[in-house]
């Protein structure tokens, strides 16, 4: 669309400040990567940086960053991903298999592997090289060369791109809507498997249905829904019931007093 | 406040005096407490955990009820939480009332409902070094059975004199 993509606002932010602030919840560093042309740019240039050493496109750009840190897996997105959340990259890192060259989503529209909202092992880096030498320069046909773990997403529209101004103007509309944000409280043996007590999460979710299915999706909770009863601002409540934003969830397990 | 939780042992002496009224014949109470042994595993202690907010309200609620079906005077439901040894007293119900019968069935159906209703779990930790949240380890290995049906499994349920 003849425009930076990573430039482009939603809700008054730039896209690669949304896409900063969201992997900075899930990593310990967060790098933009650019061309050496992109250093002075204004949306990039306040923000940590890996200059492009080894050719163009985003194969140079994760080839640039091992070469950087070539001991640590470097978790990879593209700055045009404005549906991306949380969600999205909390599974991608609990499903994380660092005996393979990445853990990447399969496509929803062609169930080929998302390269570009992946975690990449330094493993990778050497054959990377040879294959850029040899002339490729698709990530994408990379990781279909060498397999890579690939995890089939719970939203399919989490990866969706935006490439037009209507897609942009579609995806402005949808984030108005969503996500809302809800806080959520775990008990018993759902605080043993979500790891925590409470969290404030961006869902898409409308009813507590919905939420428990993503949240099962995230971390795992072995019991079922029909084991289970939810209470909504310290209330029991109806599983159908629609959420709003700053509503308080509990999934409450089967109970033991006495 | 009919319902109420504490982090230290229940003090049944003065929970007792609050529900003496000179109008009341006498006064049942039940006390829970720390068993050993629980579905042949010998248990070395528990932790009780709660969702307070909610769990006041319908404890508040369970007694309030009793009150209402029961023609009795006064009760009080106090649960523990936090960690437990063998012995302790897990959970107090006191009813008093003019006569015993009705202090009994309102005291019966307190401590029922609280075992079905009120958010509170249970984490038995046993001797041999395992641990489990009761009533949820099994079911989450046998998601077939349903909520209704598990708790009906699990524990009785009193026929109640006036229910409908």
């Amino acid at each position: 669309m003849n425009r930076d993509k990573a430039a482009l606002k939603y809700h008054g932010k730039t896209q690669l400040d949304r896409a900063f602030e969201l992997a900075g919840r899930h990593v310990t560093h967060v790098f933009v990567s650019v061309r050496a042309d992109q250093t002075l740019d204004p949306t990039r240039a306040q923000r940590p940086m890996i200059v492009d050493s080894a050719g163009e496109g985003p194969i140079a750009g994760i080839r640039s960053a091992f070469a950087a840190h070539p001991k640590v897996a470097w978790l990879v997105l593209a700055c045009d991903l404005p549906y991306l959340s949380d969600a999205t990259l909390d599974f991608l890192l609990r499903r994380r298999d660092a005996t393979v060259f990445a853990t990447a989503y399969r496509s929803a529209h062609d169930g080929l592997p998302e390269p570009l909202c992946a975690i990449w092992e330094p493993s990778a880096a050497a054959a990377l090289a040879d294959y850029q030498t040899g002339g490729g320069h698709c990530p994408r046909k990379f990781l279909i060369r060498h397999g890579a773990r690939l995890l089939e997403p719970h939203d399919t529209r989490a990866l969706d791109n935006v490439n037009t101004p209507e897609e942009y103007r579609q995806a402005i509309a949808t984030l108005d809507k969503a996500p809302m944000q809800l806080k959520i409280q775990y008990y018993a043996l759902m605080r043993e498997q979500a790891g925590r007590s409470e969290e404030t999460l961006e869902t898409s979710a409308s009813t507590p249905a919905g939420l428990y299915e993503e949240l099962v999706a995230r971390y795992g909770f072995t019991l079922s829904r029909d084991q289970l009863k939810v209470a909504v601002n310290s209330e029991f409540s109806d599983w159908s019931r629609k959420l709003e934003v700053g509503d308080a969830v509990v999934f409450i397990p089967p109970v033991a007093g006495g | 406040m009919l319902f109420r939780f504490t982090e230290i042992a229940i003090d049944t002496e003065s929970s007792r005096g609050e529900l003496q009224t000179s109008s009341a014949g006498g006064y049942v109470s039940f006390e829970g407490w720390v068993r050993d042994l629980n579905e042949g595993q010998e248990v070395t202690r528990l932790e009780y955990e709660a969702f307070e907010e909610l769990a006041v309200k319908e404890g508040d609620r369970i007694v309030a009820e009793a009150l209402r079906r029961f023609p009795v005077k006064r009760a009080l439901c106090i649960h523990r939480v936090g960690s437990l040894g063998l012995s302790d007293m897990a959970v107090w119900v006191g009813v008093s009332s003019v006569h015993r019968g009705e202090a009994f069935d309102a005291c019966r159906f307190i401590i029922d409902e609280v075992k079905h209703r009120v958010p509170i779990w249970k984490k038995e930790h046993y001797r041999s070094g395992d641990s489990g949240w009761v009533n949820c380890e099994r079911c989450a290995a046998a998601p077939q059975h349903s909520h209704a049906e598990l708790a009906n499994h699990h524990h009785d349920r009193v026929a109640l004199p006036n229910s409908k």
